[in-house]
């Protein structure tokens, strides 16, 4: 994985600034984020100007840029929040994103060293994942491991792999229930290991870390369902976690491998738990009805790319979770129009690697 | 962090067997004597019984040779494989106790990156007595671990989780390769120690090495069978691999849970190659069609039982593999043999108590 070479103009760091003052961010994250080019979204609905220490290449998109792409009905719909690095996917036109929210620090790993939260993510999605059958020594492609004995010599070719999702330290992604009953819990185990998530096997994509290859899987991560009381903290959103598991269906249909695991990122201490229980009950309930509605999603085999796929589900998200409450109905209209202006505005053209 | 008060894990000595297949001697058990000193030990020999076995002092045990498996199996002894490790399954079988950890003689104590030396049978009961969780993936791994728990987007109503019926350690130093990864890599070893158990998701198979295992007897006990290997057989080397995708299948269909991960043991021994090529040289062919096989096998819903389940597995292997070679309607035939042995060994009453149900 140190032995990663990676172009700098193969990657875009997609940030959604939820805070105004991003020098401390930037400050700590230089050392890993200055070759690249950086694309900064201000959350529209954050009215300070943000705060950017030199030294970056970078773009900046707020609520005006957002407004004139999309017309401001959509921006308050789509983009508000967390969800307006959604934005900054659209507007990308890299190999690979990498997105890590605004609280979030590099973490260090089991030896002290700094974790290059980049070069592990690119390692991820350059190497094969393996979703048809599960290695017991996790991934097989990285150094001094391979594939076990009794693992098909036809699959180890492995998919390619999509989506990378990164873990974290210190606070972890617990929902504010889990958090507020264990307020002194802080993850402090550094697992060493990536590894494939197994095709047709759910799992909660948290929007903290994450990486992807953009032109693959960029339809398929979506802002689509946002909460009636959505808040600016990760315990009061599910967003991430609806277009996460779209993204896994999506990712399982065609036949792309998500990883999980490596790298970790340090996130910091914000917000409280327990004042976010008041607003998370939506969230937890609505939980309840999409795991079981994607667990079952089997797609046409004519969607062949991520945006039918997107589009179909749409329809299934309408029809078979939309009666019971129009969250739903709201989340499957947002995934219809994020097609649409996917593919007139971020399908444009990739800039050659 | 704050330290939380963790009820020291149950020892479990009257509910646990060890059982060890040997062919050589049992001077490893020296070294596990801190772990191993309190349980009871069934000892599998395997090829020549007239052969003493030399068991080191002071250990609770019981040893079978192949006259014992003969004597009291009778002509059922013809499911049990002679000249390969997978004769342990007799111990499986001859066990009276809830939970079996069964463990290869070149397989030693492995320390954690602290330096400490690693109690894997500890570890074992601590994956096999709390839940595990096979319908949706825990991005934070075991759930249940100190220091670990339910990320955001787990639903509520799946965090009882499932009965774990397996626990599948792993080994550092010698990992387990087949034979032409061997050949390509005689020096790679297994130097990552990866902190995390996790719950290997319904629906996915996984290649269950024996050397390091775990299982609860009584929700899983008659779905090890360790197949028909070594002597007079057209393979060696795949005899856990079977059990583990037969296990797995039926634990999906039970709704039962199988782990993966920690403990880590130390695997001393690399076996030769060549020689394993030789064994394993059908299976790696045959594999690319038990894999199909296995991924899109159905279990009734009338199959409630382990045992059902496997008699089941045992018609569709003769059914569907033994045009892939006659093998399979050995193997088939053996698979219930095995059952019917077992069921003669373990009066019914008690397991179907204690069975998941579908």
């Amino acid at each position: 994985m140190s032995d990663t070479v990676i172009k700098d103009d193969e990657v875009d760091i997609v940030i959604a600034a939820l805070r105004s003052d991003l020098t401390s961010f930037m400050e700590d994250w230089r050392i890993i984020f200055s070759r690249f080019h950086l694309i900064i979204v201000k959350d529209p609905d954050l009215s300070e100007d943000l705060k950017i220490p030199d030294g970056f290449n970078h773009d900046v998109y707020t609520k005006s840029d957002i407004d004139q792409c999309v017309g401001s009905a959509s921006t308050s719909v789509l983009f508000s929040g967390y969800s307006c690095r959604y934005f900054g996917y659209l507007m990308s036109r890299k190999k690979y994103i990498v997105s890590i929210d605004d609280d979030c620090v590099p973490a260090k790993d089991n030896k002290g060293h700094l974790v290059d939260v980049v070069a592990q993510h690119i390692w991820n999605l350059r190497a094969p994942a393996t979703p048809f059958f599960f290695n017991t020594l996790y991934d097989p492609y990285c150094a001094g491991a391979d594939f076990v004995r009794g693992y098909p010599f036809s699959l180890r070719n492995g998919v390619t792999c999509a989506l990378s999702c990164g873990l974290w330290l210190n606070l972890a992604d617990l929902d504010a229930p889990t958090q507020a009953l264990k307020p002194e819990m802080r993850n402090s185990r550094y697992v060493d290991a990536v590894l494939t998530v197994p095709a047709r096997t759910m799992m909660p994509l948290s929007g903290i870390n994450v990486a992807f290859e953009r032109e693959v899987i960029g339809p398929a991560l979506f802002p689509g369902l946002r909460l009636g009381g959505e808040g600016k903290l990760r315990w009061e959103t599910i967003e991430d976690l609806f277009s996460g598991m779209c993204a896994k269906v999506v990712c399982d249909h065609l036949g792309l491998g998500v990883k999980s695991g490596l790298p970790y990122v340090w996130r910091k201490e914000s917000g409280d738990a327990v004042e976010s229980l008041k607003k998370e009950w939506e969230g937890v309930k609505l939980m309840e009805e999409v795991v079981p509605f994607f667990q079952t999603v089997r797609l046409l085999r004519s969607a062949v790319t991520a945006e039918d796929c997107v589009l179909e589900i749409a329809k299934m998200v309408k029809e078979q979770l939309g009666p019971s409450d129009r969250v739903f109905t709201r989340a499957a209209d947002a995934m219809v129009e994020w097609i649409k202006l996917w593919k007139a505005v971020a399908s444009a053209s990739t800039s050659a690697a | 962090m704050a330290a939380s008060s963790v009820a020291p894990t149950p020892l479990l000595t009257d509910e646990l067997d060890i059982v060890i297949p040997t062919i050589r001697n049992l001077d490893f058990l020296e070294m596990w004597r801190p772990f191993f000193q309190h349980y009871h030990l069934i000892i599998v020999q395997d090829g020549d019984p007239t052969k003493k076995i030399n068991v080191p002092e002071g250990f609770d045990y019981e040893l079978y040779n192949r006259d014992d498996i003969n004597r009291i199996l009778g002509p059922k002894a013809s499911c049990i494989s002679f000249k390969d490790s997978a004769c342990r399954c007799f111990g499986y079988m001859v066990s009276k106790k809830k939970y079996i950890f069964t463990i290869d003689d070149d397989c030693f104590v492995a320390k954690d990156p602290s330096g400490k030396d690693i109690n894997a049978l500890e570890q074992h009961i601590k994956n096999l007595l709390c839940p595990a969780t096979p319908f949706f993936f825990n991005t934070l791994y075991d759930p249940y671990r100190e220091g670990a728990d339910f990320v955001r987007g787990y639903p509520f109503s799946l965090r009882e989780g499932a009965p774990t019926a397996v626990s599948h350690g792993l080994w550092l130093n010698i990992p387990d390769y087949d034979a032409p990864t061997q050949l390509v890599k005689p020096r790679e070893r297994n130097t990552r120690y990866v902190d995390a158990v996790l719950t290997i998701p319904k629906g996915t198979l996984f290649p269950m090495c024996g050397m390091n295992l775990a299982f609860d007897r009584d929700l899983i006990g008659p779905a090890m069978y360790f197949g028909l290997m070594g002597d007079g057989q057209p393979i060696g080397r795949y005899d856990d691999m079977w059990a583990g995708w037969c296990t797995k299948v039926i634990c999906d269909h039970l709704g039962l849970g199988i782990k993966t991960g920690l403990p880590y043991i130390w695997h001393s021994k690399a076996s030769n190659p060549f020689v394993n090529l030789k064994k394993e040289y059908k299976g790696i062919y045959w594999q690319e069609e038990l894999i199909p096989f296995f991924q899109s096998a159905i279990l009734p819903k009338e199959c409630t039982t382990v045992q059902a389940c496997y008699k089941e597995l045992a018609k569709q292997v003769n059914a569907k593999l033994s045009n892939v070679d006659p093998y399979f309607t050995k193997l088939a035939d053996a698979m219930v043999t095995w059952i019917d042995a077992w069921d003669e060994l373990n009066p019914p009453s008690k397991a179907g108590l204690a069975n998941g149900s579908a």
